[in-house]
């Protein structure tokens, strides 16, 4: 049931975008964006677009290694979720993090470095593509169990309450880890102490091949919150940046103001495989699934929506799109041109050597 | 000097380091109102109040990573398992999360935490209840194993605990509390990886640690000293790091030498060090090196098999005279 009420959203929204050359499905623009944060929110997006696109295609060279979990459609839970937050609060995530330390701040030329298993990546080249990690960025990672980073960001949120800060933490969460144990025990511990944390499932409706219906015995996981009390919100377009920012600046908001942590479901969808093993579809999603949900891309949804508004023209994005591949290009040249990590790097950071802090 | 309980020792360290360090809090299942489930915490809420004294729910996995999280932004978090035996819930935590994470995230985030609270064998506790498992944390990079086995060191070696930058592994026994001993005067601390020689002895090394150090070792030693075998026994006090030149430079004297743990044989803590022992000692080596641990089986309830599973002193003697070749 829950099914057929997300194609009839889908439905509506398609028969109503300009996208594809109807009225818009517009959403209340907060008129306290300003034009120029908007537009930086494009540029971020593209910038996560061309950069997983690359991602996509040294990985195919064999210049990436292992497992790579590329952001390619979610761009707008990113870049709206951590527009609603401040430089001093804090980001953690799955191993899905490309997308979200782009947002978050850190240079993207040391991600692309890191991928390449590269000294000048964002941990020298210990962690990967699964464990991007920027202390000054406040961005706590990549991580590699699903369901393992939970516990932490209420850990992250509690020091925060402890010290008397407003600072949050925003924690991703993919639409599978919703059934993991540390999950639940999260939420209620979270609940219980009033953590200022905001857990946020991007849900994009496969955990790995298993589509939510054949793993959550609740499709409507954002109820999930219900068990522990917890303040909850589904935002269903997901591929709107402007809803995404709303629904969590609101709770944001609410954090900040009461301590109190949410649980909100954004739905969302990847246009590639889990990684890169997997094909785009074929074993558990529809090439006609894919393709109707590409006709929400959020790009293209949003650039309609600034050139609606008369923020942006034609020429901005061309402009754009030749910005950004230079960033995307210099990334690449300083990750290719960076040596690997020394030998000795091996027995560095196993343990912390500086007295104290 | 004053004469405490090990109970006593652990709960002055947590109180003379949580004055000391404001980033210092406990959190655990029953810890605050409850006072402990074996009152290592007694009167801590009373003094330190509900904010830095803080009773979980039963989610260890849960308050694990609440205390990850927490050190990896500033704090120097104790959680405290009501048993060892509970963290194996919480294993991921330990072994993926705060293990990992300064090497994972290349030195940005280390984790000063301290997780504690009684492990081994009790009483009739069964198999779940029962376990020694330091060997499982030790064998993983990043971590630290710290086991004291009386209340001088369980006092200085926590406030050494709780001060060090990496995630610490610190086992207590879940029958040693009550047992009391001399303590100095004053503030003091213990460094890890720093082995204590408790008797000197010149015909056979012993190495053992915790409870079974104290209710076996200790007294298997007394019976072989009365048939003239001197004994040189050694508390390594910190099973990682291990103080290996405490134990080669024994080796070298004694030429022989005798493990004796409460865990498991395959991949024990014991096994570790014969390896090490073989590497750096081979040739000061007169015969092979004994162990003495727990049956590689569950730990029964019926109290006459829990007996002929654990190490005893009748097994220790036999194990050093079979070192000495006079059986």
């Amino acid at each position: 049931m829950r099914r057929q009420l997300l194609s009839q959203h889908l439905v509506h929204v398609l028969m109503n975008n300009s996208a594809i050359g109807s009225a818009p499905s517009k959403p209340t623009r907060d008129p306290g964006l300003p034009p120029d944060t908007l537009l930086k929110w494009y540029d971020e997006m593209l910038l996560i677009r061309r950069f997983e696109e690359k991602s996509a295609q040294l990985y195919g060279m064999g210049k990436i290694g292992g497992f790579c979990h590329l952001y390619n459609g979610q761009e707008a839970v990113s870049t709206g979720s951590l527009g609603a937050i401040n430089p001093e609060d804090y980001v953690i995530t799955a191993y899905r993090d490309h997308g979200l330390a782009i947002s978050k701040g850190v240079d993207p030329r040391a991600i692309l470095a890191e991928l390449l298993g590269k000294h000048t990546g964002t941990t020298k080249g210990k962690g990967g593509s699964m464990h991007i990690f920027d202390r000054e960025k406040n961005f706590l990672g990549g991580h590699a169990i699903v369901g393992g980073h939970i516990p932490i960001a209420a850990g992250v949120a509690f020091a925060s309450k402890y010290r008397g800060e407003k600072r949050v933490c925003l924690c991703f969460i993919g639409d599978g880890a919703t059934n993991i144990g540390t999950f639940h025990e999260s939420l209620n511990l979270a609940a219980l102490w009033k953590l200022p944390v905001i857990y946020i499932i991007e849900n994009n409706k496969y955990g790995m091949g298993t589509a939510v219906a054949r793993a959550s015995a609740v499709e409507e996981l954002h109820q999930k919150a219900a068990a522990y009390d917890m303040r909850n919100e589904v935002v269903e377009s997901g591929y709107d940046v402007l809803a995404v920012h709303k629904a969590v600046k609101a709770a944001v908001d609410h954090a900040r103001a009461t301590y109190e942590p949410s649980l909100l479901e954004i739905q969302t969808f990847r246009y590639r495989g889990h990684s890169m093993s997997d094909p785009v579809s074929g074993h558990y999603r529809t090439k006609e699934e894919v393709e109707t949900q590409k006709k929400l891309d959020p790009l293209v949804v949003f650039a309609e929506s600034l050139k609606r508004d008369g923020l942006a023209s034609d020429e901005y994005f061309e402009n754009a799109e030749k910005r950004i591949k230079a960033v995307v290009d210099e990334c690449v040249e300083f990750a290719e041109n960076s040596p690997e990590p020394p030998a000795d790097e091996l027995w560095k950071d196993v343990y912390f050597e500086r007295g104290g802090f | 000097m004053a004469v405490v309980s090990i109970r006593e020792a652990l709960n002055q360290a947590m109180d003379e380091e949580m004055t000391r360090d404001e980033r210092v809090f406990l959190m655990g299942e029953e810890v605050a109102q409850y006072n402990g489930a074996y009152k290592v915490s007694q009167g801590l809420l009373q003094k330190f109040g509900p904010r830095r004294i803080i009773d979980t729910p039963i989610a260890e996995a849960g308050f694990a990573g609440v205390g990850i999280g927490a050190a990896m932004v500033g704090l120097r978090p104790i959680v405290e398992f009501m048993t060892w035996n509970f963290s194996l819930v919480a294993y991921d935590q330990i072994v993926n999360h705060a293990a990992k994470m300064l090497s994972m995230s290349g030195g940005h985030f280390h984790v000063p935490i301290v997780f504690r609270g009684p492990g081994g064998a009790a009483h009739n506790l069964g198999a779940t209840h029962s376990q020694a498992l330091e060997s499982i944390y030790a064998h993983i990079p990043g971590l630290k194993v710290v086991m004291p086995s009386n209340p001088r060191d369980a006092k200085g070696l926590l406030k050494t605990a709780i001060r060090d930058d990496n995630p610490i592994i610190f086992i207590e026994s879940e029958v040693m509390y009550g047992e009391k001993g001399e303590i100095p005067d004053g503030e003091y601390t213990i460094p890890l990886g720093v082995g204590e020689i408790l008797r000197e002895g010149t015909d056979v090394t012993v190495v053992s640690w915790s409870k079974i150090l104290q209710h076996v070792t200790v007294k298997a030693v007394q019976r072989l000293a009365e048939e003239g075998i001197s004994v040189e026994l050694i508390d390594p006090r910190t099973i990682k790091p291990m103080d290996w030149e405490l134990i080669f430079a024994s080796v070298r004297k004694t030429n022989r030498l005798v493990i004796v743990e409460e865990g498991w044989p395959f991949a024990g803590v014991g096994a570790q060090i014969v390896d090490e022992v073989q590497k750096h000692c081979f040739d000061d080596l007169d015969a092979p090196v004994e162990r003495v641990t727990q049956e590689d089986v569950p730990l029964p309830y019926a109290h006459n098999l829990e007996v002929s599973s654990l190490p005893n002193i009748q097994r220790v003697i036999r194990a050093v005279r079979k070192a000495m070749y006079l059986d």
